[in-house]
């Protein structure tokens, strides 16, 4: 590989053009990376303390680990299954095991510091007893070892939460072209940009333009950009939706799209409704997992008691927009 | 004992991060230290003691931050010893870029700020391309999109090297990257030890303390943009 042109090369991989940006020479693309070299002055191997066989050596070393990362394919997870650990009092957690399916729905409940950030840590890390909690994570039944020699270095959870925010300068097309370069081929990305782009304005309830600065979106828009990018774009296999809280977006549509992506959804969440429709809802306290419930017919019940107030009060909301004055409910 | 390097632009949470990374090791009964190298001043020295463990500050004020620093390393290091260290740290403020502090078989870290800009992996350099591990701050505040983007461009700036997402306030991700300084860091003489990439090759005029502007007052190794 490492003898193609580097034009060819910048072709196949445009990330190369960090590694030759250090280099300060302008490299001619017609040749190979050992021949653009050989045309350097001896000064310029003397400042760098390398020697022109070195330098290639290096840049093989770096196309090959770069392309291996580029080339790695996310693992679909099937399965998490979390054995327990103890509190932060070194108190034993009561539960035997907990397994979590692909396309469930986990609500996971507690006070503020009660430790769910540390249960989602300890997933990303695949615990092994190896951290505070002592908790042992097995994924798709393979140890830590075996997985990382099928999926490399890659990050198994997207995050979502209130606090994140478009920092970016750039417009919703430009945005979405950049995060999907990053997993798909070149003749992919705009197919999969426009698919994104119509999930977002349904999931929003208000329209906005690709060229809409990213800035610029409603808080409502922001989340429903970033929950269908999350869904179709982002190749991390688990979603941890902390807090989204009534944004003006259907939470709902929002949990669908996700899950029906095959993916694995955590919501850490005080709201009652999100917290009684997932599928399990993990208890934590003082950083044990201190019960796991299931979805029963009971709750289902009260669910849709929920549901039926959370629409009052929603309507409620509304009428105060328009400026009405509220003399009953 | 053990050193380890931290390096990375200003204001990217270095001295966060190593607090933290700190009482994750004083947690566990550990003795570290650290070393902080600055420019012109610097309070972070009191941070480090406050936790109760050994530091010490340098600062290189006219000189090059870098020389500076890989001219005191050795004594640096004889002072961590002095002090039955199990662990020495030093930080030091990577401020043009340029350089890298970094030597070969110490472990070295960069810690970069998702917060600096999507393009700021291209344009770090050795910093970034040489660390053993690369720790990335602030991605809480933004997108999974961003911190995406960001990650994949950090990757493809330093294919080899180990990257975390760590929060230096709340210090989520710091257990795990605890565990993997441990693992990577290596009991090394510091004697001898070799630079990962050379430092400016300086002495012009200005290096000698020149400041009068134009042509004839530049001696020396003097490059021109062309």
């Amino acid at each position: 590989m490492v003898e193609k042109s580097i034009g060819e090369l910048v072709e196949i991989y445009p990330y190369i053009n960090v590694y030759l940006g250090d280099f300060e020479i302008n490299f001619d693309k017609e040749k190979s990376f050992e021949d653009n070299l050989k045309e350097q002055p001896e000064f310029f191997f003397e400042q760098r303390k390398m020697s022109l066989e070195e330098t290639v050596d290096e840049f093989e070393s770096y196309l090959e680990k770069a392309s291996s990362i580029l080339e790695e394919s996310m693992e679909s997870v099937e399965k998490i299954s979390i054995f327990p650990g103890c509190s932060k009092d070194g108190m034993a957690e009561g539960f035997q095991e907990i397994t979590v399916n692909k396309g469930e729905v986990i609500a996971i409940v507690g006070p503020t510091g009660s430790g769910k950030s540390r249960l989602l840590e300890d997933i990303e890390w695949q615990a092994e007893g190896d951290t505070p909690t002592k908790r042992m994570v097995v994924i798709n039944d393979l140890t830590k070892k075996e997985r990382q020699r099928i999926s490399g270095r890659q990050r198994l959870i997207a995050q979502l939460s209130q606090n994140m925010n478009f920092v970016l300068d750039m417009n919703v097309g430009e945005f979405l072209t950049m995060h999907a370069e990053c997993f798909v081929k070149k003749a992919m990305v705009q197919p999969l940009v426009e698919k994104v782009y119509k999930e977002a304005i349904a999931l929003a309830g208000e329209d906005f333009e690709l060229t809409t600065s990213i800035t610029s979106l409603s808080g409502g828009q922001s989340r429903a950009l970033m929950i269908a990018d999350c869904a179709y774009i982002s190749k991390a296999p688990i979603v941890l939706i902390d807090e989204i809280e009534n944004a003006g977006i259907d939470r709902k549509k929002a949990l669908k799209l996700l899950v029906g992506n095959e993916k694995i959804v955590f919501i850490a969440t005080h709201d009652p409704v999100l917290a009684l429709s997932a599928d399990k809802r993990i208890v934590i306290k003082n950083g044990a997992i201190n019960s796991i419930i299931a979805k029963n017919a009971e709750e289902q019940k009260a669910l849709e008691a929920a549901e039926e107030m959370d629409r009052r009060l929603l309507k409620l909301r509304d009428r105060i927009r328009e400026g009405e004055i509220i003399s009953a409910l | 004992m053990k050193l380890v390097t931290f390096a990375g632009p200003p204001t990217s949470g270095k001295t966060s991060v190593l607090t933290k990374i700190i009482g994750q090791f004083q947690k566990e009964s550990v003795n570290v230290g650290a070393v902080k190298f600055d420019c012109l001043q610097t309070e972070d020295d009191k941070i480090f003691a406050s936790l109760g463990v050994p530091s010490k500050k340098g600062l290189s004020a006219e000189l090059c931050p870098d020389h500076f620093y890989i001219t005191n390393i050795s004594d640096v290091y004889a002072w961590g010893e002095n002090n039955n260290l199990e662990y020495l740290f030093t930080e030091s403020a990577g401020l043009c870029n340029r350089c890298s502090p970094y030597i070969k078989n110490v472990l070295s870290i960069c810690v970069i700020d998702q917060l600096s800009g999507i393009n700021s992996p291209q344009k770090i350099g050795p910093l970034l391309k040489l660390a053993d591990m690369v720790l990335i701050t602030k991605g809480d505040i933004v997108s999974q999109a961003e911190r995406e983007v960001f990650y994949r461009r950090v990757q493809m700036a330093n294919p080899h090297g180990e990257i975390y997402f760590v929060n230096g306030l709340t210090g989520q991700g710091i257990f795990e990257v605890c565990e993997r300084i441990k693992n990577l860091s290596t009991v090394q003489e510091i004697e001898n030890q070799t630079l990962r990439f050379p430092m400016p090759m300086a002495l012009c005029s200005y290096c000698l303390g020149e400041t009068k502007i134009g042509n004839e007052y530049q001696i020396g190794n003097v490059k021109k943009i062309g």
